[in-house]
């Protein structure tokens, strides 16, 4: 008996409420690159929610009730995939209990499984660290692969919404426009830092110093998702004494003390860089992010 | 004619296979194969007690299933293997496998194996097979991701440390942005502490409704209520933690009747910025309570002992953990439990361990772990133990590694 009022009370509620269809897209995104890049790309045709934040490390995400309760509703996600959230995504998407997000499903979307990613390791041991057997996933700070991924998205939003069709095609044929101009403008301003070396607290800044022609000496971390440990930060002092680098890098989100500790003993520059859209005043889209991260990296210069 | 017939089912074979490659294939996501997610857990521990361990009770409690305490010295928990994965694009699968060591002899147990479907549609969602209830908060998670070594005592008393049953689980999730489940569980009965598989194998039913939301990006929380009832038939406290065992009788006590637990459970967590990595506190708190009304029998006895039954028995504990750098965490944990149990025969109720002897358990516990990263901890534990009149002191010292695929961040 009980059950069946419970039955009743269900599906009372579940037509009482407006369906999505009405309504915006709503967009879950993983990070809020991704969530800038909606954006971008949906504007007022979608509703985008950011389940992180620059502040936060997304691999230590939990599935928590807020983000099962917007998971529940959401037409569209996106997130980075190659692992990078493999420690909550599929919980998460299983208990939100929606079809349109799964696995497979034009609304789950892996930004970084429509590039080509770097560091894709042969062999794979836990020994060797957090090591992602798809290669390093994190791919937003690699413009042109923005421009790929944008691509890809606003395929797949014209996909789920296709009466928006043409609006999300002057979209995106407006993003890459502009995109194309500012790489160019980016580019031209980062020509002092090609040949630098970095030193970098996580793997996050693979795609930038890729891109910058950067040389990445060494990182805080002994093993990619282990924190810095003093026996670590003694060798790369000794290493950076002989071989000086240009700046420290790290992101809002890591833990400062390791890179403060490095700079102050060796002298060399420590710089803390937005890393994702909101990660500084300056940072608060997908074009501020990176004007914001050039700026910062060119002011460590000499 | 045979050569024709064998040709045709090599080909068959062949494009059976081609099928099964490219199957394979298009549902990578990431993943280079199809192949499930394996990991095996590995556990062991150092225990000390103060009190022999064989002699635990708690008075009030006819302990079963996993109740009891490890034995004293090197000893292995429970090492797990658990296979999951999507199933197709419907359901989703996971065996758990527990091996165990009882007695000088390895035993295998199925702790989990069930299946439950990925969007159903309008937040609905089945789950069917042998899993954990999802009565309580802390009863669904695997033993290996608790925060101490031990169950709660109410846990203990109440489940045998946890709720395991075979059934099916219908849950709701409401469309909005605020975190709104509901839900209700059918099953067998057949497990402690419920027993008999009553009513035709659907002897237990649950029901339970969770709200749960973020207060700024530091704060997020959980409230769950709960409740759970069964017909019980002929169960008997036994498992290998026995509550009572005097003038060396071979006589099990049984309970036979209705069994009613209410729970409400709170869970509070907070990291700067949300940044758990860093720096996180974790506040959890159940609170339980069980009726239960029905008849006692001594199985074994002599003489035909009986009594009637009217049981009341509630316990809460309350436990704070803080991660105080990526590595180290410590957390500090209270158990209370309350007995007021009637019936017929007071001396029968004493024989099977339901007399509360005058005295209600308590138990203090303080821990510190070590992560040296996301899969391995090292966890040294000290409880102050008042379970029953003569206080134990118990330390620990376990490790709890994973090995394989990448656990699950439960909230």
């Amino acid at each position: 008996m009980k059950a069946s009022y419970l039955t009743i009370a269900i599906v009372v509620m579940h037509f009482a409420l407006p369906p999505a269809a009405y309504a915006k897209l709503k967009v879950f995104a993983c990070e809020p690159e991704w969530a800038a890049l909606s954006q971008e790309l949906g504007g007022d045709k979608v509703k985008v929610f950011s389940a992180t934040t620059a502040f936060q490390d997304v691999h230590r995400i939990q599935a928590r009730p807020s983000l099962i309760a917007r998971a529940r509703s959401a037409d569209l996600l996106i997130c980075t995939g190659a692992e990078l959230e493999s420690g909550w995504l599929p919980l998460l998407t299983r208990r939100a209990a929606n079809k349109r997000i799964q696995n497979g499903q034009p609304g789950h979307f892996m930004a970084a499984e429509h590039v080509e990613r770097l560091d894709v390791p042969a062999v794979v041991d836990r020994s060797m660290g957090d090591v992602h057997i798809a290669g390093n996933p994190h791919v937003h700070l690699s413009p042109q692969r923005i421009l790929e991924i944008a691509t890809r998205l606003s395929e797949r939003l014209m996909l789920i919404s296709p009466a928006d069709k043409a609006f999300f095609k002057t979209r995106i044929d407006s993003f890459a426009q502009r995109w194309r101009e500012a790489i160019t403008t980016w580019e031209e301003r980062a020509l002092p830092l090609k040949g630098k070396t970095i030193v970098v607290h996580h793997k996050d800044w693979r795609y930038l110093s890729d891109w910058l022609k950067m040389d990445i000496v060494a990182s805080l971390e002994p093993k990619p998702g282990l924190p810095p440990n003093a026996g670590h930060l003694a060798k790369l002092k000794q290493q950076l004494k002989q071989q000086p680098a240009a700046m420290i890098l790290r992101a809002q989100y890591q833990d400062a003390r390791a890179s403060k500790w490095l700079s102050k003993n060796t002298g060399i520059p420590s710089v803390v860089l937005p890393y994702t859209v909101g990660g500084s005043d300056q940072a608060q889209d997908l074009f501020s992010l990176y004007d914001d991260t050039l700026t910062k990296m060119l002011n460590a210069l000499p | 004619m045979n050569n024709n017939i064998l040709r045709n089912y090599s080909r068959l074979t062949v494009s059976i296979f081609a099928t099964a490659l490219c199957t394979s294939h298009a549902l990578a996501d990431g993943k280079t194969t199809a192949n499930p997610d394996i990991s095996l857990i590995l556990q062991a521990q150092y225990s000390d007690f103060k009190e022999d361990p064989e002699n635990y009770e708690l008075p009030g409690f006819m302990l079963g299933g996993e109740a009891g305490l490890d034995e004293a010295g090197f000893g292995l928990g429970h090492s797990e293997l658990v296979i999951s994965s999507n199933i197709d694009d419907l359901y989703f699968g996971r065996l758990t496998l527990a091996l165990d060591e009882h007695d000088g002899e390895t035993e295998v147990e199925l702790e989990e194996g069930f299946i439950e479907t990925l969007g159903l549609g309008a937040g609905i969602t089945v789950k069917a097979g042998r899993f954990f209830s999802n009565t309580g908060y802390l009863n669904n998670q695997h033993a290996h991701m608790w925060d101490f070594i031990d169950a709660p005592l109410i846990y203990r008393g109440l489940f045998g440390n946890q709720l395991i049953d075979d059934g099916i689980q219908v849950r709701w999730l409401a469309p909005t942005d605020f975190f709104f489940q509901v839900g209700a569980e059918m099953g067998r009965g057949e497990r402690f502490p419920a027993s008999g598989a009553e009513n035709d194998g659907r002897g237990t039913q649950a029901f339970f409704a969770e709200i749960g939301g973020d207060v700024g990006p530091s704060h997020s929380w959980q409230l769950g209520v709960s409740h759970w009832s069964a017909d019980v038939l002929e169960r008997e406290g036994g498992g290998h933690g026995h509550g009572h065992e005097e003038e060396g009788e071979s006589e099990v006590a049984s309970f036979s009747g209705t069994s009613d637990i209410n729970a409400i459970d709170f869970v509070w967590k907070w990291a700067p910025n949300g940044n758990f990595k860093q720096k996180n506190l974790k506040f959890q708190f159940e609170y339980f309570v069980r009726e239960e009304d029905g008849d006692i029998e001594m199985h074994g006895a002599e003489e035909e002992e009986e009594s009637t039954y009217d049981g009341e028995q509630k316990g809460w504990y309350a436990q704070l953990t803080y991660q105080f750098t990526p590595n180290w965490r410590v957390g500090l944990r209270y158990d209370s439990v309350e007995v007021d149990n009637k019936g017929s025969d007071e001396e029968v109720l004493h024989e099977a361990g339901l007399d509360s002897e005058d005295h209600d358990p308590t138990r203090t516990s303080i821990m510190i772990d070590y992560a040296h990263s996301e899969f391995s901890l090292i966890r040294l534990q000290y409880n102050r133990d008042e379970s029953s009149e003569t206080s134990d002191d118990q330390i620990y010292l376990q490790y709890v590694m994973s090995l394989g695929a990448h656990g699950a961040h439960q909230f």
